[in-house]
């Protein structure tokens, strides 16, 4: 009951979003509970019709090169 | 553009399978606490990747399997008085109460409706002035908040209640850690729960428990790096919680979602199904929100509720046992008749035992 769905945002009307998810659904949201503004091309996670947060790109990225590193000492030791 | 599909890559994920051989010291129990982790567990077929020495048990958090039989009942008694439409979300239809579900009420002529967003029944309630429209709010603090914005939003209104039975995750889970026949090594905490509490509610679990905790996503990759975490915690033996999910997680959480669950919500003892009455687990209105209480604005004295007898989603539940320890499993229990509420949800364990035996259960 707890999934929540990474998706785009395409368009904005003050605090409802349209967005689209993986395969291009498209569904308006409510932005009442972003803590942040966010911008259309913005990544969120949506909840029951609520955007609960914005997706960090920065985060992402870490966590990309986390793995990254993970895969490396792996390469190293085996 | 945010890259998800490295956290699905097969290759990345044996790369970590086998890293997490390669470190583990002996056998380890690990709690996945979210039905939502349970569901993609089986789905991605992570279990076929891990050592045997690595047991997985399902934990509490799946929110249509512990909401009480008695509300169950209470939702069913508020759907039956004939001015009354009671709208909930689409897992909480099959679920039985003593007597009957949702969806028996609804064949009986009950007006009961799915919704995809508690929004949904504002308008539902502008559109029949003439009735009361009830929406009967489950979940953990994923969904919380989203109640509380519609509550503050519903203002107004004056043809709209919630129900709620909201449940908080953290209790939970000083009841089964401080719970002498739970063993466990390592807990997998839930993604979209912690985004909005962030990190701090967990951290009695290593400073107070020693138990080693990491905040997880839900692709395969995710869910194996959470694993070799784990794995790396306990074999320094420096417990504490971490976040894997980091690009959902902030350590802060959503600050404004919590104040949203703390205006309109207070924290009261509550009843888990098959687990009992946890202490300050369950969210109910403050007073000053009264006037949308439906348990304040309707009668639900109902007969004392019944707990399916032999059932052993309690124990389920709490990792004592998993589903195939339950004699009713497969056998009185099946997704088509079930029993406990463990196997109506697609998130309960023994649902997804049920659905994904003979493929990679060990």
């Amino acid at each position: 009951m707890c999934l929540a769905i990474p998706s785009r945002i395409v368009n904005i009307n003050n605090t409802v979003a349209t967005v689209e998810a993986y395969g291009g659904v498209r569904k308006d949201i409510s932005l009442l509970l972003l803590p942040e503004e966010v911008s259309m091309g913005d990544y969120v996670i949506v909840h029951a019709g609520f955007a609960i947060q914005k997706i960090d790109e920065d985060a992402a990225k870490e966590s990309h090169r986390l793995l990254e590193l993970i895969l490396k000492e792996e390469e190293a030791e085996l | 553009m945010v890259n998800t599909e490295l956290f699905k890559d097969p290759a990345i994920a044996n790369k970590l399978s086998r890293q997490i051989r390669h470190y583990i010291r002996g056998p380890l129990r690990l709690m996945e606490v979210c039905g939502t982790h349970t569901v993609a567990i089986f789905r991605s077929g992570i279990r076929s990747l891990l050592p045997e020495e690595i047991t997985l048990l399902s934990g509490p958090g799946c929110p249509v399997c512990v909401t009480a039989v008695e509300d169950i009942d209470r939702a069913i008694a508020i759907a039956g008085h004939p001015d009354v439409i009671l709208a909930t979300f689409g897992d909480m239809m099959r679920v039985p109460g003593s007597t009957s579900s949702l969806n028996e009420e609804k064949a009986k002529g009950r007006d009961i409706r799915v919704v995809y967003s508690p929004m949904d029944c504002l308008k539902i309630a502008r559109e029949n002035t003439d009735k009361k429209v009830v929406f009967f709010a489950t979940g953990f603090e994923t969904t919380s908040p989203s109640v509380a914005a519609t509550t503050i939003e519903s203002l107004g209104l004056k043809n709209f209640y919630i129900f709620s039975v909201h449940k908080l995750v953290p209790p939970a889970l000083t009841a089964l850690l401080s719970a002498s026949d739970v063993r466990v090594d390592g807990l997998i905490l839930p993604g979209h729960v912690s985004t909005i509490l962030g990190i701090r509610p967990y951290e009695f679990i290593a400073s107070r428990y020693q138990m080693p905790a990491v905040i997880s996503g839900f692709e395969p990759v995710d869910i194996l790096q959470a694993i070799y975490m784990l794995v790396l915690q306990i074999n320094r033996k420096r417990p504490k919680v971490e976040i894997q999910y980091s690009r959902v997680v902030y350590p802060d959480g959503n600050p404004k979602a919590i104040r949203l669950i703390d205006m309109v919500f207070k924290p009261v003892d509550t009843n888990w199904r098959g687990i009992g009455v946890i202490p300050e687990s369950g969210l109910k209105f403050k007073d000053e929100f009264s006037s949308i209480d439906a348990e304040k604005n309707f009668d639900i004295d109902i007969p004392l509720s019944k707990e399916p007898k032999g059932c052993s989603c309690g124990d389920v539940l709490r990792g004592v046992k998993i589903p195939t320890d339950c004699p009713l499993f497969a056998k009185a229990c099946t997704p088509e008749h079930p029993i406990g509420a463990c196997m109506v949800s697609t998130e309960g364990s023994c649902a997804a035992y049920y659905k994904y035996s003979g493929t990679d259960i060990g």
